[in-house]
């Protein structure tokens, strides 16, 4: 089915949501989903987002880099993770109980193993 | 006189231990920093000197801080330590006083009995010998208590007793032995003899009424020196290690030698002066309220010397220090896990036998690579203030906080400009208890770039976390101060009038306040002044954790809660009206724990400020105007 016909039936894939799975890296999510398993909480609520720290100051959503990383989009999850402060306002808010900071943290480390490929 | 090969394994261990010792120090030694080893030079010949014996004395014999912790404890270490030690003066004394030539090698003072069997049947040689039973009885108690303690923990107070590696296990067999088979081998020689003291006379003369005592006696003076050998050539790789480098220790520390932030010969001294006590076991709140038992401080250091793979040990901690404080050697443990957490990972090697005696590796000393990078933060503009509030991002999050800070403040008259009002940067503290300190920098010069441009004198903050680094790691010229001392301030001017709550409260010391910055006293003189402040179980510097720590990025947020619900617990015992904290975080993280209610310092002072008058009367006057229109 064509694109179009299906957008007429309002069943087609945004493009921002699609997961492209020949550019998409799972690696770094099976890493961060093994290290911190309270990731999988994470519900989408933007919780994090609205009283982040960093993303007062600039472009830095929590909510946004933990979609990269379950889509395995490395290039943007790789300026994204490097602004947070670690400051920990998100822990607090988080309603799923997500260790925030240490998602941060591991998704940065396996960052740094895959450009060493010990990924 | 008696010869005999037997006395080897003693003298082999002996001399190997000793060579050792000075072999080891001394490269050690080469390993300090030239600031540090002139420090040594001079403590070795001035009063440092004299204050590491005393501390020799006291701590290394005597065991006084685990006495005070633990008396049982105590009694064990003292009895083993000390007792030994005497052992070994009134046995040298023993065998110059009474053997047949003075300065006799030790060999001869250890295995005096078996030298002169004959001695000791009357007179002052006697009695001496009755003396030596009676030490020998105090060692031999000690190690009844070991034995108890290592088979049920339980008894001597303990949750948990430390693991032992295998050598450890060997050299434990070894240790335990020395004193049983003294004491027998001693009572066959008396036995054949018909002499000896109360102890090893009397159990000598029964033995011997049944026994070949002469013909035995030989294979328990073998036992002996046996066991003294093995001890001392495993020494080097086993916990016992800590009973010589424990002194060195001491003279480091002294002579003003400090952790400083890298690994160090200091530093290293510091990880094998550990006995392995466990007393950090039983003071940390991970194991006692969170049931997790394999990262206290023991485990970490002990790690730190065998160089394990303990990643996970070194970043499951709260940073709450509650173990420094308790750590009757002294070690910076708090200091350790920051350098080690600043390491990053580390390659694990598997240490081989004769590596671990640790002569030929040092630990190379590599920061991680820089992960966060914050080039996104534009520098302010100038806006002058005599006093900055900061409040922190957390106290952002305690809005209640921020209003009654500012009514504080109002009321007192202060002048002051609110830093972060419109959300500031973080002040780089998580960062650092992450072990990314190049990271925190970055922020630490934003903010710094910002109080300095203002010309402050004071910084105010609400927030501990942020006092801390403040005070430690920033370079200002203002004067820092956390909310409680400022309020504290503002009262005894005068500036600041509160009235008086009839609410009975307990303080909560917040570890980085209390513990991390030694503000005890403050806080406490504020609440008694405004209500009735009642004394809580653990305080001041064994306050409790409210396990909402920023410096343990792994801990579940589960396991917290459970942290939370302990602390939370012991605080209301006495089921005051309320709990007062000066931390935001504590305040967030207990008020999800307790039905009591949960208040910041500032707002139980905001809520004792007498009412605005000029409202009051101005809504008063409208009614009354309204009245008499009404009328
Ligand atoms: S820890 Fe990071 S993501 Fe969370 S609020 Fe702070 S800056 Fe934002
Ligand atoms: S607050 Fe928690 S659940 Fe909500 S988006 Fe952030 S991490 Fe996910
Ligand atoms: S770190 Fe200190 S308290 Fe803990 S076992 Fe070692 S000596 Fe004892
Ligand atoms: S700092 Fe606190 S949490 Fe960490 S080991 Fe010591 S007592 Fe336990
Ligand atoms: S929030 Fe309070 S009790 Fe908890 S770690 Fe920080 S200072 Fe300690």
């Amino acid at each position: 089915m064509s694109e179009q016909k299906a957008n007429r039936f309002g069943f087609a894939i945004n493009r921002s949501r699609a997961i492209n799975y020949d550019t998409s890296d799972r690696k770094v999510r099976e890493y961060v989903t093994m290290r911190e398993p309270s990731f999988r909480l994470c519900f989408a609520c933007g919780g994090c987002t609205a009283t982040c720290t960093a993303g007062q100051h600039a472009s830095f959503n929590l909510r946004r880099m933990n979609t990269y990383i379950r889509r395995g989009e490395i290039d943007s999850l790789r300026e994204e993770v490097a602004r947070c402060m670690l400051c920990g306002k998100c822990l607090l808010v988080c309603p799923r109980g997500v260790n925030t900071r240490n998602v941060v943290a591991t998704t940065a480390e396996a960052l740094r193993k895959l450009d060493r490929n010990e990924l | 006189m008696n010869s005999d090969i037997f006395v080897w394994p003693f003298n082999l261990g002996l001399y190997f231990i000793l060579i050792y010792s000075v072999v080891r120090s001394t490269i050690w030694f080469r390993n300090l920093s030239r600031a540090d080893k002139l420090r040594l030079q001079r403590g070795f010949f001035g009063m440092p000197f004299m204050q590491s014996i005393r501390e020799i004395f006291m701590e290394s014999l005597l065991h006084r801080r685990i006495f005070k912790k633990n008396p049982v404890l105590g009694y064990m270490h003292m009895s083993l330590a000390f007792g030994w030690f005497l052992l070994i003066v009134f046995g040298t004394i023993e065998a110059d006083f009474f053997g047949e030539r003075h300065l006799n090698p030790p060999s001869h003072a250890i295995f005096f009995r078996w030298f002169n069997p004959e001695h000791g049947a009357s007179g002052l040689a006697a009695i001496y010998g009755h003396w030596m039973d009676f030490l020998l009885i105090f060692i031999l108690s000690g190690l009844l208590l070991a034995v108890v303690k290592r088979f049920i923990p339980g008894m001597m107070g303990m949750k948990k007793t430390t693991r032992h590696t295998w050598s450890d296990r060997i050299a434990l067999i070894s240790l335990w032995l020395i004193f049983p088979s003294r004491l027998l081998a001693e009572s066959f020689t008396c036995g054949a003899h018909g002499n000896g003291g109360f102890l090893t006379g009397n159990l000598g003369a029964a033995l011997a009424s049944f026994l070949p005592a002469a013909d035995i006696a030989p294979y328990f003076w073998w036992l002996y020196s046996l066991s003294l050998g093995t001890f001392f050539f495993l020494l080097p790789v086993t916990r016992y290690f800590h009973i010589p480098v424990e002194l060195l220790l001491i003279f480091m520390r002294n002579s003003g030698i400090t952790t400083a932030d890298r690994w160090s010969a200091y530093t290293e001294v510091q990880t094998h002066a550990c006995s392995s006590c466990g007393i950090c076991i039983s003071v940390c709140q991970m194991s006692r309220a969170a049931g997790i038992n394999d990262m206290q401080s023991v485990y970490f250091v002990k790690g730190l010397r065998n160089e394990r793979d303990i990643a996970a040990i070194t970043a499951n901690c709260l940073m709450c220090g509650r173990c420094d404080e308790v750590c009757p050697v002294g070690i910076e443990l708090g200091p350790l896990r920051l350098i080690e957490r600043r390491q990053g990972e580390r390659e694990v090697t598997k240490l081989k036998f004769f590596d671990r005696y640790g002569l030929m590796r040092r630990r190379e000393h590599i920061e991680r690579e820089p992960t966060q990078s914050y080039s996104y933060l534009t520098p302010e503009e100038e806006k002058p203030a005599d006093v900055l509030f900061f409040a922190g991002c957390m106290t952002h999050l305690t809005p209640s906080v921020i209003a009654a800070m500012k009514k504080i403040m109002d009321s007192a008259g202060v002048r002051y400009r609110f830093m972060d009002e419109q959300g500031g940067v973080c002040c780089g503290r998580p960062l650092m208890l992450a072990g990314r300190d190049r990271e925190a920098r970055e922020l630490i010069n934003h903010n710094s770039d910002i109080i300095w441009k203002s010309g402050a004198k004071t910084l105010v903050t609400s927030c501990p976390i942020c006092y801390k680094v403040f005070r430690e790691s920033y370079y200002l010229e203002a004067e820092v101060m956390h909310h409680s001392e400022f309020i504290n301030l503002l009262i005894e001017e005068g500036s600041l009038r509160p009235g008086y709550l009839h609410r009975r409260v307990v303080y909560h010391d917040p570890c980085d306040l209390g513990r991390g910055s030694g503000i005890y006293d403050e806080p406490r003189a504020v609440i008694s002044y405004v209500a009735e402040l009642q004394p809580v179980p653990e305080e001041r510097s064994m306050s409790l954790c409210c396990g909402g720590s920023l410096g343990n990025l792994t801990l579940s947020s589960g396991k917290r809660s459970l942290i939370a619900a302990d602390a939370a617990r012991i605080l209301t015992q006495s089921d005051p009206d309320e709990v007062i904290t000066s931390c935001p975080l504590c305040k967030k993280t207990f008020a999800k724990a307790t039905e009591t209610r949960v208040s910041d310092i500032a707002e139980l002072v905001a809520a004792a400020l007498p009412k605005p008058v000029r409202k009051t009367r101005g809504r008063a006057s409208l009614a009354a105007v309204k009245t008499v229109a009404d009328g």
